[in-house]
């Protein structure tokens, strides 16, 4: 059993609350640190795409599960990111130049976007976002001069101040050592009086209002930085797949990007990494079960999509706090040990409560 | 008229019966959002899901053309029915975007499910109506009958519905519960039962859009897609508004044919998009939208 006594606020907002915590992220950034000698290649690879949409979780994370405002066009923020890197480092930009422009560009875009979130609410302000995305593709795929249209356009490996990072360990270092950067910043910025007023207006925009929180600045930085952590991990996305085309950057993306912070887990940072080894793993978990199925199922090329949906409804149903609630359960499960009771996680009865009003 | 009024009037009406197919899709998220303060990402899988149910009645049952749509109609109201109780009645009152999200998963298990079936799932399929590729000629123009279908058929289907909400005690009901289910309850009215029978209604409605619109594209599991342009056409009417949904269907159709013909290629695709993006900042509550603002 471990007693935390906090005599002191700092105490309270300290990234690490006590040595556990030291021990099992210091751990875990160490197996991250040594991956490139411990599995091979193939899961490597796999390994940096996790830690890609981890960067752009994280993003979307910040906006729908902490300043509660969804987007379902997230993956244009990405575009974004991706089109800005591919331009720039073919123009010859230094390569942590073009992934500062990518950022900000995406920010930029992020609060075009969030000037309607000002106005509308809820279900609005998903369809704007689903509208916005849906214009950023047709003008990727369009704008032929920037982005090479459909056809698509490729990308050289990234130079880092004359540092090629052509393999893949050295690109799998760099999406690493970005990751634990913007995991970083974002907990940081949670413990902010920023990352509170967000968490403020998510629980009620009314409550915060009177407290004070100018709701047009707060949102439309949220959106901003959202969608600057989705424009990085989108540029980073480019290099490592070398090639990108409007359709990478569709509304497919943007739910499948919806998905996984939802299984992650809404409203926490472990979420973002939760979901994204989901997303990642899932398509290689169903691959590797098709053989036990029998052909009809197995081989059926619905098949992924079934599970996917079934895995979310399941999750949404039983499982509000995704996978990251799921593991919360079973560590207090294990620190409490004998004394775990039934209903300590039993979900709050709520009723209908009308958003016209709102 | 000249050649050139006749070629936009014909622009106009193809894009009304388009726009049609977008308000009987919208007609189905109006409807459960109005009901159940919820909103249906489902809606364009349950159309697909009914085009395919009226093909398997009239291709593998061998249904003739009438009692196909019937049965296909009847089974995808009891599907709505059957889903609203399995899955959406267990977290009504958990925050919107948590229906959100699983109507989502629904959309995809649906896909999923109907590409897996082997041989039928990933064809594109006619759908065979006896008023296939007929046309008529009205003094210059040339209408095409499955068009002028569509366009009469939601004209019905809008007229039925009206009179349903209108006159009948399960519409005025319906009415009641989407104002103030707290109150409907009070005043006797099983609100859960009502939730329950207006997804069916949806459903319904979305298999009638999906058979409407299987004469002119063929059916297959993608078709579902087109329901998110359904989106712009309920907001652009109000998203609370039945009336609205058709119009703004009828709106977002024409605008969209009308782009196709006048503006450069790659604007039709995204024409609905930028109205309702207009629309959301000119006037965010639609042309019908009812506005409310709480009172402290």
């Amino acid at each position: 059993m471990r007693f935390i006594f906090k005599t002191d606020y700092q105490q309270d907002i300290r990234l690490a609350k006590h040595g556990g915590h030291w021990f099992w992220y210091g751990l875990l950034l160490a197996l991250l640190v040594a991956a490139p000698w411990l599995i091979p290649e193939y899961w490597l690879a796999q390994l940096t795409f996790v830690l890609i949409y981890s960067i752009v979780g994280l993003g979307l994370m910040l906006l729908a599960g902490f300043t509660g405002l969804f987007s379902l066009g997230h993956a244009a923020f990405m575009g974004v990111g991706a089109y800005t890197q591919a331009a720039l480092t073919q123009a010859g930009v230094p390569f942590p130049l073009a992934l500062l422009a990518a950022g900000l560009l995406s920010a930029a875009a992020g609060m075009v976007v969030g000037l309607p979130a000002l106005r509308v609410k809820g279900i609005y302000l998903g369809i704007a976002t689903l509208a916005f995305g849906f214009i950023v593709e047709e003008v990727f795929a369009r704008w032929e001069s920037v982005t090479g249209g459909n056809a698509g356009t490729h990308l050289k490996a990234p130079d880092l101040l004359g540092w090629k990072l052509d393999t893949g360990e050295s690109f799998y270092g760099l999406c690493l050592v970005i990751a634990v950067l913007a995991t970083l910043a974002i907990l940081n910025l949670l413990r902010s009086p920023t990352g509170r007023a967000f968490v403020a207006i998510r629980d009620s925009e009314i409550s915060a209002q009177s407290m004070g929180i100018h709701l047009a600045r707060y949102k439309t930085m949220s959106f901003a930085l959202s969608a600057a952590l989705a424009g990085v991990g989108g540029a980073l996305y480019a290099h490592k797949l070398a090639f990108i085309s409007p359709d990478q950057f569709n509304i497919v993306q943007s739910i499948d990007l919806l998905l996984m912070v939802v299984i992650g887990g809404l409203g926490s940072v472990h979420g973002a990494f939760l979901g994204a080894i989901f997303l990642i793993t899932m398509p290689q978990f169903i691959a590797l079960g098709k053989d036990y199925l029998p052909a009809v199922i197995g081989q059926a090329p619905g098949l992924q999509g079934v599970v996917y949906g079934v895995v979310l409804i399941a999750f949404v149903l039983f499982e509000p706090m995704g996978l990251y609630g799921r593991w919360l359960k079973v560590r207090t499960y294990l620190q409490v040990f004998p004394f775990y009771r039934k209903g300590m996680f039993k979900r709050q009865k709520s009723f209908q409560k009308s958003e016209r009003l709102r | 008229m000249g050649g050139f009024e006749l070629q936009v009037l014909q622009i106009i009406i193809s894009g009304m019966a388009q726009g049609c197919i977008y308000g009987l899709i919208a007609l189905g998220f109006v409807l459960i959002y109005k009901a159940t303060e919820t909103v249906s990402f489902a809606q364009g899988e349950l159309m697909m899901l009914g085009a395919f149910a009226g093909l398997a009645g009239m291709t593998l049952l061998g249904f003739p053309f009438w009692l196909g749509v019937l049965s296909s109609v009847a089974a995808m109201a009891l599907f709505g029915v059957a889903l609203e109780r399995a899955v959406i009645r267990p977290i009504l009152g958990q925050p919107a975007f948590s229906i959100v999200m699983l109507t989502i998963g629904i959309g995809y298990v649906a896909r999923g499910l109907i590409t897996m079936i082997p041989n039928i799932g990933t064809e594109t399929h006619t759908f065979p109506v006896p008023y296939k590729d007929q046309i008529w000629k009205v003094g210059g123009l040339v209408l095409n009958v499955e068009q002028m279908v569509v366009i009469a058929a939601t004209a019905v289907l809008s007229a039925l519905l009206y009179v349903m909400f209108k006159y009948s005690k399960l519409g005025v009901a319906m009415q009641a519960s989407s104002q103030n289910q707290l109150a409907a309850y009070y005043m006797g009215i099983p609100v859960k039962r009502l939730n329950g029978l207006v997804w069916g209604l949806a459903a319904a409605v979305a298999a009638v859009a999906g058979l409407l619109l299987a004469p002119i594209t063929f059916v297959h599991a993608n078709m579902g897609f087109i329901g998110l342009k359904a989106f712009p056409a309920a907001v652009v009417g109000g998203f609370g508004s039945l009336p609205g949904a058709i119009v703004g269907g009828l709106i977002i159709g024409v605008v969209e044919a009308l782009s196709g013909f006048f503006l450069p290629e790659g604007f039709k695709d995204i024409a609905a998009y930028v109205v309702v993006l207009v629309m959301l900042m000119v006037k965010p509550n639609g042309l019908f939208g009812e506005k409310l603002r709480k009172k402290v």
